[in-house]
């Protein structure tokens, strides 16, 4: 066991596989060089493997994911780096109408086994364009799998599993994460499923299910309240698809559920995760489906003052936490 | 240019005329089909068949790879498609090797000819092509890859990203684009400011050439140059090859509405088969009976793919819900 932060959990399991599967390659604005990337993520890669296998990209986000198209096509696992979720957008087409539908389209002939990593996420004063959670853009095509590590554990196990996935995986790291958070991992090679939810805790009285740094704030809330309550904390992991069984046992566990997510609430994963409890579940519900998510305002702000407003933060999940557990 | 310019053998001549006529007839069937209500879509490359052929018989099939876009019947026949294949793409069979009946009819691909099966957005596949390419690159596979669009997608963003990262990244590769002076109904003058597209290719440090896709001998020896260029590590090639849509856009479209009747009679007597066909005669490679009894052959090959492919199985239903993820 090693103590280990979030990112350097990531730049860790890309170093593995690269050791492991010489077709892995990565590449994105900023990977390779010496920089390794704006959030250092990729430091030291191009150094260990060479600037064929490490590179920088153009900047043009569309070129980025229809490259790792090609090069999975190939055979190659090609990993590639959107700088911020926020970039994403100029790529949807090659996301959605290659990446997702190459297996489908061609009944298995042809493949995009290729991972597309981007930070994600508010709180670090990114204002409207290095803070959004642009998830649910993709929450909802079928071929896809969404998923984000939430623990430093997971950060390393569902990496290295997407990088073996012979599916296109969208991979999402919260970004204050990144440092924010460390712990002992272990040092050997371990795997993490990328379409399994994962509970943290077992408790009784309700069920809170996050992920991201909304996580962290369930957790901290779980220990402040274990006097009066337990709580059964769901890392929900898989944003698409989403792992029904596991959700669905949770709640039924509970009768009670809270859903958080700092996404703007509209058209956000917890409203597709609602949406299945409500549809499968509703009469085994103690009470209305509570879902804590930032405003509907069209990005998160600058100033500090407007960024607090926006962001669910730990008193809310707290409060939440205690009001549908007294309900 | 004379066709025997372009060093190919008598031979093989006559077996580029044998692709190019058979495509141009299995088109007029798809449409036959289309008409009496067997296939509810197609969409020609009648008017690029001379160019296409020329194009394709630059590469050596077995190991470069072909990213095509709805036109370019002709070209994948080369790269190894059959009539047959082609025929159950546009009847929805589930021995389709494009995509097993899933995509709409010319939405050609095929696994086991090396041809990536591309999406109707038009343009992604240029920056797949480019992954495709430095995958060779790396792999020094010594294969290099062809990717095809109309003259519409040079203004789709992908088309820049692409070219641009080919000059980056000096890939062994070859971009074409078909110029058929239409964009369903929307002329070059109304899609782009230049005469000529190659000359874009200077802007992203490529190679660019433009070429008379009606010319056989021009089309093929410039294709051959880029291919060369590819193979031999000094980069990519942009080649704008003009040719004509003798048809509307697709069987949803009659270009009659908008195209004059001397604009398309013009195209018409200017039919790249035909000059062919006269190239073939005046050079005395081929002469009348020969040029009629291909012309039969085909038509009975062409009889006979179609009867099989309607005979193929349609995919099961329970088939919707498979190859969307990896199965266990």
């Amino acid at each position: 066991m090693s103590e280990k932060s979030y990112l350097e959990a990531l730049n860790l399991a890309i170093t593995e596989e690269m050791r492991r599967d010489e077709g892995v390659m990565i590449f994105g604005e900023d990977v390779g060089g010496v920089k390794g990337g704006v959030f250092g993520v990729t430091k030291g890669l191009a150094e260990e493997f060479g600037d064929q296998r490490v590179f920088n990209s153009p900047l043009g986000e569309s070129e980025i994911a229809g490259l790792a198209v090609g090069l999975g096509v190939m055979g190659h696992h090609a990993i590639a780096e959107f700088q911020f979720a926020d970039y994403i957008l100029p790529a949807v087409n090659q996301i959605m109408s290659e990446a997702t539908k190459m297996r489908y389209k061609s009944a298995g002939d042809w493949i995009s086994p290729i991972v597309m990593r981007t930070p994600y996420g508010g709180g670090v004063r990114g204002g409207f364009y290095h803070s959004q959670s642009t998830e649910k853009i993709f929450a909802g095509q079928p071929g896809l799998r969404i998923v984000t590590p939430s623990t430093v554990y997971d950060a390393k196990g569902m990496l290295k599993s997407a990088i073996r996935s012979e599916d296109p995986v969208l991979f999402y790291e919260h970004k204050k994460l990144y440092r924010s958070i460390k712990d002992d991992i272990p040092d050997v090679d371990y795997t993490v499923p990328l379409d399994k939810a994962n509970v943290i805790e077992h408790g009784d009285d309700v069920t809170v299910i996050a992920y991201g740094m909304m996580l962290q704030f369930v957790l901290n809330a779980a220990e402040e309240l274990k006097d009066d309550f337990s709580i059964e904390v769901v890392d929900l992991r898989s944003l698409y698809p989403i792992d029904k069984d596991t959700v669905l046992e949770a709640i039924r566990k509970t009768g009670k559920v809270l859903l958080v997510t700092e996404d703007a609430k509209e058209g956000s994963v917890m409203n597709n995760v609602s949406a299945i409890i409500a549809e499968e579940a509703l009469f085994d519900l103690d009470a209305p489906i509570k879902i804590l998510a930032g405003p509907d305002s069209p990005s998160m702000p600058y100033a500090k003052s407007l960024e607090d407003a926006f962001l669910v933060n730990q008193a809310d999940v707290t409060k939440s936490i205690r009001e549908l557990a007294e309900f | 240019m004379k066709l025997k310019d372009s060093q190919l053998t008598k031979d093989e001549l006559i077996q580029a005329y044998r692709m190019i006529k058979e495509a141009r007839m299995l088109d007029e069937r798809l449409w036959q089909l289309n008409r009496i209500g067997k296939s509810t879509f197609n969409i020609s490359g009648q008017g690029a068949e001379v160019g296409q052929v020329a194009m394709a018989l630059a590469f050596e099939h077995d190991k470069d790879y072909f990213l095509p876009y709805y036109r370019d019947m002709a070209a994948v026949m080369v790269w190894g498609m059959s009539a047959k294949d082609i025929l159950m793409g546009s009847l929805g069979k589930v021995d389709d090797p494009s995509s097993h009946g899933r995509q709409m009819p010319n939405h050609y691909g095929d696994r086991a000819h090396n041809i990536v099966p591309f999406s109707s957005t038009v343009t992604t596949q240029y920056p797949v092509a480019t992954g495709v390419a430095l995958a060779m690159q790396i792999d020094d596979s010594k294969a290099i890859t062809l990717t095809a669009t109309g003259e519409g997608s040079t203004s789709e963003g992908d088309f820049h990203e692409a070219l641009n990262f080919a000059g980056v990244q000096k890939l062994p590769m070859v971009f074409v684009i078909e110029n058929n002076g239409y964009a369903i109904s929307t002329p070059n003058s109304e899609e782009f400011g230049v005469k000529d597209l190659s000359v874009r290719a200077t802007g992203y440090g490529i190679f660019g050439k433009q070429v008379n896709g009606r010319d056989f001998t021009e089309t093929y020896l410039a294709f051959k140059e880029a291919a060369d260029n590819a193979r031999n590590d000094k980069g990519a090639t942009l080649i704008e090859m003009l040719v004509d849509r003798l048809t509307a856009h697709s069987s949803d479209d009659d270009q009659r509405v908008y195209r004059t009747p001397e604009d398309i009679a013009e195209m018409k007597e200017n039919d790249c088969v035909m000059l062919m066909e006269r190239q073939l005669l005046s050079e005395k490679i081929l002469n009348e009976d020969e040029l009629e009894g291909i012309k039969k052959e085909l038509e009975i090959k062409i009889n006979q793919a179609t009867e099989e492919a309607e005979e193929m199985p349609n995919p099961a239903s329970d088939q919707l819900m498979t190859h969307i993820y990896e199965e266990e």
